[in-house]
């Protein structure tokens, strides 16, 4: 896939945002030397970013995390790292914002920086197996608290409308009119649709702009 | 869109809340339930319901008995610390016959303890929920599905026996995904003749309260109390039977405990050793005629939990001590692996372990 220098992926709590952005960090050092991923959240303790650091480490990724994430140490913090995105233009980035409106608040701290170098994608995750992103309009909303808490705007949507391990193949493509619908009334186009990659084989010549994804393993 | 959709154990016990027609939340966030907030934070909002996150659990609770007094659904949810907090509104919530929905997604302890899962609120939540005697309907459930079912089903127990069902969770049943179908018939509520709706003057006044000036009353409203609960003890239990028909070691588990246990069990059945499980859905009433019946065949006991042998007292009492019994147990956000069960059941067969 194309990349900016910066990829900002947020979305719903539960949207998938920590896999997604696993996947594309791996995808992007692919092709670039330089890559740094970047956990953001602040809001959830549990699930994070920090879970694949051996991974990164073996493929020479930096981890950008808080030294508290995963550690059961219940606070939200920011990592002091995180002014090395903005700052070492060499670099490319993959940030993992915390989920809701709420988690996009870390964003602002850095929101300025971001938008004054503007070579940046905000990318939104959805998943209408979500309940409270079942249909476009409430999931647009949950998209303009987000963009309003971030003091950013999204630039495009990434659809990864899933069931966890149960998710299968038409699930994935009766997913595709909502993303569809989602892109018309905002104007933001579909990045891609990412989907487990059991199930890229069944689906690559039913949609377009598949991103096949790793499941990311919790291993203590 | 969608049949099923994929959910928290937390979102799952808050959107079942919803559609059993609760409108009143009250809480304090507390890892690991502060989902249970956040989406009522979210929902009741739109649907005319009220979340408020009071000053404290104490405040919480407290707001819970006086929605409760009016006859509507009402719920807060905690985690273990907060739990005891609320031991006194629970006591008081008994004294004034009061149906209520209370969550407990516990995590490790005592004291702050920390945020990883836990099953050691069991004695609290089966036999010490505050003080005085009175008992809770103590639900378990041991998947998302069930985070939702047991929590339409608790309040439905709650208002036909005028007492807090409590859904016992543990910090895995809250914080994972699974993919869950929120269809329900849910029974219309009862009547609630005793609640404080007002008089209309059409009636005497209805008066909730847990103060009694004459000890002989109060004996009565005790004795009242538990020709219910013996009522319940012989029609609620609730309990899944898991490869029991030829088991000749019984191992005994709920939630989280019970997950790993069934791994281990297929592992263990693999080998030709005869094994089952008894998990108890319902730990009050808890499924004491379904063990004392295991103790027929079974010669061992395995109770299998991440507390410090809390439910293992229960099985000795309902198997009267007939077997031997072996605990299989972490503690403190740890949780027994399946090779951990596995060499539990091996040593019960005899084996070189």
């Amino acid at each position: 896939m194309i990349y900016k220098r910066i990829t900002l992926l947020c979305g719903h709590y539960g949207s998938g945002k920590t896999n997604v952005a696993v996947n594309m960090a791996y995808d992007l050092k692919n092709q670039f030397e330089k890559v740094a991923i970047a956990d953001l959240d602040i809001v959830n303790p549990y699930f994070r970013t920090k879970d694949s650091a051996k991974e990164f480490k073996e493929k020479g990724i930096e981890l950008i995390c808080s030294d508290y994430a995963g550690s059961n140490v219940d606070i939200p913090a920011l990592p002091q790292q995180i002014y090395s995105i903005c700052d070492q233009k060499d670099k490319r980035v993959i940030i993992d914002v915390g989920g809701d409106d709420r988690g996009a608040l870390a964003l602002g701290r850095i929101a300025p920086s971001i938008l004054e170098e503007n070579d940046y994608e905000m990318l939104f995750v959805i998943n209408c197996f979500r309940p409270l992103t079942r249909d476009a309009d409430s999931t647009i909303e949950v998209m303009r608290e987000i963009e309003y808490a971030a003091n950013m705007k999204f630039t495009a949507i990434v659809n990864n409308s899933n069931l966890g391990e149960e998710t299968k193949a038409d699930d994935v493509l009766k997913s595709l009119s909502y993303a569809d619908e989602i892109s018309k009334k905002t104007g933001l186009p579909i990045k891609c649709t990412s989907v487990y990659n059991i199930l890229y084989e069944d689906l690559k010549d039913k949609a377009s702009d598949l991103f096949p994804l790793n499941l990311q393993k919790k291993i203590n | 869109m969608a049949d099923k959709v994929l959910m928290k154990g937390n979102e799952a016990i808050a959107e079942a809340a919803i559609i059993a027609g609760c409108r009143h939340y009250f809480g304090y966030p507390i890892t690991p339930q502060t989902e249970i907030a956040a989406y009522m934070a979210k929902r009741m909002p739109k649907i005319g319901g009220c979340f408020l996150q009071a000053e404290s659990e104490i405040a919480a609770i407290n707001m819970v008995y006086g929605v409760a007094s009016t006859g509507l659904r009402v719920m807060t949810s905690s985690s273990s610390p907060g739990i005891s907090l609320k031991g006194e509104g629970l006591s008081y919530l008994a004294g004034a016959d009061l149906p209520s929905l209370v969550v407990n997604v516990q995590r490790g302890g005592p004291g702050l303890g920390g945020i990883q899962p836990s099953q050691s609120d069991y004695f609290q939540a089966t036999k010490a929920g505050g003080h005085g005697d009175f008992r809770m309907l103590v639900l378990a459930p041991a998947s998302v599905q069930e985070m939702a079912d047991l929590t339409i089903k608790g309040f439905e127990l709650a208002d036909k026996y005028r007492m807090t069902s409590m859904i016992l969770a543990d910090g895995t049943m809250g914080q994972m995904m699974e993919p869950v179908a929120l269809d329900y018939d849910v029974k219309p509520m009862p009547e609630k003749p005793w609640a404080t709706t007002g008089t209309k003057m059409e009636r005497e006044h209805n008066i909730v309260n847990s103060l009694f000036l004459q000890p002989d009353a109060l004996e009565k409203s005790n004795l009242e109390r538990y020709e219910r609960y013996k009522y319940i003890e012989e029609n609620e239990v609730m309990y899944e039977e898991y490869m029991m028909d030829d088991a000749e070691i019984c191992v005994a588990a709920f939630g989280i405990a019970s997950r790993v246990a069934k791994n281990a069990i297929v592992e263990a059945r693999k080998q030709g050793i005869k094994v089952g499980m008894i998990r108890p859905i319902t730990l009050w009433p808890f499924p004491t005629k379904v063990f004392e019946k295991a103790a027929e065949k079974a010669h061992t006991f395995i109770s299998v939990e991440l507390s410090m042998g809390q439910m293992l007292e229960d099985v000795k009492l309902a198997t009267k001590c007939k077997g031997e019994y072996i605990l299989c147990s972490r503690v403190g956000g740890m949780i027994p692996s399946p090779e951990e069960v596995l060499a539990a059941i091996e040593k019960a067969n005899g084996g070189a372990k």
